[in-house]
């Protein structure tokens, strides 16, 4: 792996850490668990019983990334929701992905705030190996791309533009498009940071690329069988790992010329001049799933009403953080605490209140950036599991093509809609949620949907299909 | 070939240690020989008393018990112990107090206190100037002021988290005596099965403890904790080790290598093989345990990275025993356990100290790192959360916590001090 950072001596430790992850990542395996998801308890009844589930394992520790979407997590324990449940939580801030996952599987951590990719990058054996569930969904959207304010001055005389001159959203990336190829002529490709290998941020940053014809590297190339780990095969740039607290400064050194990232660390470029977000990935696909909560498949199976109860109360979370602007700006002051996100109070309040600052001075609304249970965000949806599959197919993380029905298989491995559904209907029987806040009777699969920046179709019932459809991508 | 290797250890351990002893020791002890170590001082004539009893105030009544004698200050030995006890600093007042040449003491209380002032004003405006220009557009040194603000939160914060375990108990027993409500109204309307599992509720609500936020005053204890922990393994090998090296050339010859390189390892290196140690041998306790796996990691580190110096001393100071004392034990035919229980340890216990504490100077510097990596809830942990946080106040709290990790490990060599000096004769102590 590939690591170029600016001399912080904090960094230095990042890199080691971040070195390590690479050196697992270069063992890339086909091998998954032939275990299928054994059919969803449909007859067990629903009563006012399950009220108090038998918990297994009363005290829990869960693990957290420094970022506005935990907030499910914080809000469960801060309101009392898990007190409610009879649990006892703690959560701890994790000083990595690598390491918060590492902590999830040898059992340090009873579960864990996780990148929607990790599960299923983990159960499919990109990286750390294990098998690794989920049941909830914690938010949609809530990442950006910023680039350097250098990048900056040279994108914006091609971005189109509005009558009132202000740029015109979204952004793609056909403006960067002459200076990575500039860039990449003189010998000095334009280095790009994202959080996690199988991160959102890394495909989401590789599909914004990739829309404009910028060819953002591969991890596998199947003409010579090569298998690169950093991900920079044939690339026309190079995008390598950096943690997300560590983005505006990395930025700031120059070391990188852009990155993707969630909140708060756009809104902090945009604070301190160091930066200018051009999209969010709300503008790259409308409503895209981003972290869930997963726990190890051994630890669901020994605690599956401690599991239960776990997800009443993340449902119960989502659903405050959604119900009032007036939560979500107790949100953002609970997020500010040292122990939590940390970041001052206006930087994580521009975000979650429903605005997002591009450049200084350009505020504009943007209610759907952090969504955690509108438009079912929090329900964990195969189709969503299956897109994360076929971007790693596209990009070589899983380097042969598969059939439909091995994506098929493996969402239901991973997503457990049916935990989702049952804490969902004892929730209803309590009163404490309506009938209408759940998709009940969905088959998993989301609807077709074109809402993507290139325009592209995404139907989740015909994956090969569509890792076929993309010009640039392993077919 | 083993012994020329182990005169490289001497001389490399001499340099190690020249520094890291010499400003403290000196002083007014050196004024004192060998020979009058442990007996008072006069302080009319600074004959050394070699009787206590000629000493005895005038008062005494002949045939007392000699508890009832009356106190007397005797500033010479309060001002030996004060050095003993590593608190050298106010060994001039102790002198004062008792009148013993006022006007030297005088001066040596200004010296000693006048140029550390001065020096820390220079670093404090050395820092100010700092806060005024090392700033860049995302980061910026915060002022001593600032830190001072940042302080003032922290202890707000610990304040309010600690305040929270009242009202975490008092929800739960209003929670509690919610249920036994419910529970009671199960059964009356005969449903038993939901009754039955409201009282399992209740019994483990009963159960439950606070688990609060790990302020950053736990984190200092936890930080001590996991040093004691590492230390007290690291000791517990090099000691015996060192004992065999320093008794058999043939050891010392297998394992110099070994010590030779492995002693420079940092302990980011060390990390990720410890962890894998750990994750495997120790079962994760309980959430709410004080014993997590992590600190296991971290203090795993610290036992790698300060074992060596105490092993190395241990070697030469028990290489270096006199040959009559092994003679002596061999003519008396002592066995093997009694011959180092009764010789070769009181002899070689001076540089097994000096060697100790080395060690734990350099595993309190080790596991500030070892607890970033590891996730150990300790000042490391503090410190890497604090520079995730990306906020100028974190910054700050880096500030505080810095301060705090020198003013422990100030604290850790002073106590190791002492006990080097209660099993040190003076001439020895390097």
């Amino acid at each position: 792996m590939k690591l170029t950072f600016l001399s912080i001596p904090f960094t230095a430790l990042a890199a080691f850490l971040l070195s390590s992850c690479g050196k697992s990542d270069s063992s890339v395996s086909t091998a998954y668990p032939e275990a299928v998801l054994e059919t969803p308890q449909a007859d067990q009844t629903i009563s006012s019983e399950m009220e108090f589930l038998d918990i297994e394992k009363d005290t829990l520790k869960f693990g957290f990334i420094k970022l506005t979407d935990c907030a499910p997590i914080v809000i469960a324990k801060e309101k009392g929701y898990f007190d409610d449940e009879g649990l006892s939580v703690n959560v701890e801030a994790q000083a990595n992905w690598k390491e918060l996952l590492n902590r999830v599987i040898n059992r340090d951590l009873d579960g864990a705030h996780m990148l929607a990719g990790q599960p299923i990058g983990a159960t499919v054996g990109f990286g750390s190996q294990a098998d690794i569930v989920t049941a909830y969904s914690l938010d949609y959207n809530g990442n950006g791309i910023t680039v350097s304010n250098d990048i900056w001055a040279k994108m914006k005389p091609d971005v189109p533009k509005g009558s009132d001159g202000k740029p015109i959203h979204p952004i793609k990336a056909d403006a960067l498009k002459p200076i990575v190829d500039e860039a990449k002529t003189a010998g000095n490709k334009l280095k790009m940071g994202m959080v996690f290998p199988v991160s959102t941020h890394n495909y989401e940053i590789r599909y914004w690329l990739a829309a404009s014809g910028i060819n953002p590297g591969f991890y596998f190339d199947p003409a010579t069988k090569q298998v690169d780990v950093p991900g920079f095969l044939n690339g026309d740039v190079e995008l390598s790992v950096t943690p997300p607290p560590q983005m505006p400064s990395v930025l700031e050194a120059g070391t990188i010329c852009a990155y993707c990232v969630g909140e708060p660390w756009n809104q902090q470029a945009v604070f301190k001049k160091i930066g200018v977000p051009v999209t969010t990935n709300y503008d790259i696909w409308k409503n895209n799933p981003e972290k869930v909560f997963g726990v190890s498949k051994e630890w669901a199976e020994k605690n599956p009403n401690t599991w239960l109860a776990v997800t009443k109360a993340l449902i119960r979370a989502g659903k405050w953080l959604d119900a009032s602007l007036d939560n979500r700006k107790e949100a953002a002051k609970i997020l500010s605490q040292p122990n939590y996100v940390g970041a001052p109070y206006e930087v994580i309040a521009n975000s979650m209140t429903g605005t997002f600052e591009f450049e200084v001075g350009d505020k504009r609304p943007m209610p759907d950036f952090n969504v955690f249970f509108r438009y079912n965000a929090s329900y964990p949806f195969y189709s969503d599991c299956i897109w994360f599959l076929t971007q790693m197919v596209r990009w070589g993380q899983i380097p042969e093509q598969k059939a439909d029905d091995w994506y098929h298989e493996m969402a239901k491995n991973i997503y457990r809609p049916d935990v989702y559904e049952r804490a969902a209907k004892i929730l209803v029987a309590e009163g404490k949620a309506e009938t209408s806040d759940f998709p009940f009777g969905t088959d998993g699969y989301r609807a077709p949907s074109t809402d993507f920046i290139d325009g592209n179709s995404y139907d989740g019932r015909q994956p090969v299909d569509y890792v076929n459809s993309f010009s640039i991508g392993l077919k | 070939m083993g012994g020329s290797q182990s005169t490289t250890s001497i001389a490399s351990l001499s340099v190690l240690n020249k520094p890291l002893l010499g400003p403290w020791h000196s002083g007014t002890q050196a004024l004192c020989g060998p020979e009058c170590r442990d007996k008072p001082f006069d302080q009319t004539n600074n004959y050394f008393i070699m009787n206590s009893t000629t000493a005895s105030s005038p008062t005494t009544v002949e045939g007392l018990h000699p508890a009832k004698k009356k106190f007397t200050y005797n500033p010479n030995q309060v001002a030996h112990t004060l050095d003993k006890l590593g608190l050298g600093y106010f060994s001039p007042i102790a002198r004062l107090i008792g009148r013993d040449e006022p006007s030297k003491q005088v001066k040596a209380i200004t010296q000693n206190t006048l140029l550390p002032v001065l020096a820390f004003i220079i670093v404090l405006l050395a820092w100010q100037y700092c806060a005024g220009t090392v700033k860049t557009d995302s980061q910026k040194i915060p002022s001593p002021a600032e830190t001072w603000v940042a302080w003032k939160d922290m202890l707000a914060f610990s304040a309010a988290e600690k305040s929270k375990e009242k009202d975490y108990y008092q929800s739960l027993n209003e929670r509690v005596a919610n249920y036994k409500t419910m529970a009671f109204q199960a059964r009356d309307s005969g449903n038993v099965s939901r009754a039955e599992s409201i009282e399992k509720r209740i019994s483990k609500e009963n159960a439950k403890v606070y688990q609060g936020t790990t302020t950053f005053f736990d984190q200092i204890g936890i930080s001590i904790l996991t040093i004691a922990v590492g230390f007290l393994i690291a000791t517990l090998i090099a000691v015996p080790l060192g004992i065999l090296c320093g008794l058999s050339p043939l050891v010392n010859t297998a394992l110099n290598p070994l010590i030779q390189l492995f002693k420079p390892v940092s302990p980011l290196a060390w990390f990720p093989i410890v962890f894998v140690f750990t994750t495997w041998g120790i079962d994760q306790p309980p959430a709410a345990s004080i014993w997590q796996r992590a600190l296991f990691t971290s203090a795993g580190v610290v036992t790698l990275c300060s074992l060596w110096p105490t092993l190395v001393n241990t070697a030469v100071g028990v290489a270096a025993i006199d040959k009559d004392h092994l003679n002596v034990a061999k003519a008396l035919k002592l066995g093997w356990f009694k011959r180092i229980w009764k010789i070769v340890l009181p002899s070689s216990l001076p540089l097994i100290f000096t060697g100790l504490r080395v060690s734990i100077g350099v595993g309190w510097m080790v596991l500030v790192a070892a607890d970033m990596m590891s996730q150990n809830q300790g000042l490391g942990k503090f410190v890497w959360d604090m520079y995730q946080n990306g906020d100028t106040a974190s910054t700050a709290q880096i500030i505080i916590a810095v301060l705090f990790i020198g003013a422990i490990g100030f604290m850790l060599d002073r106590i190791m001090l002492v006990f080097q000096r209660l099993v040190t004769y003076e001439e020895q102590s390097i």
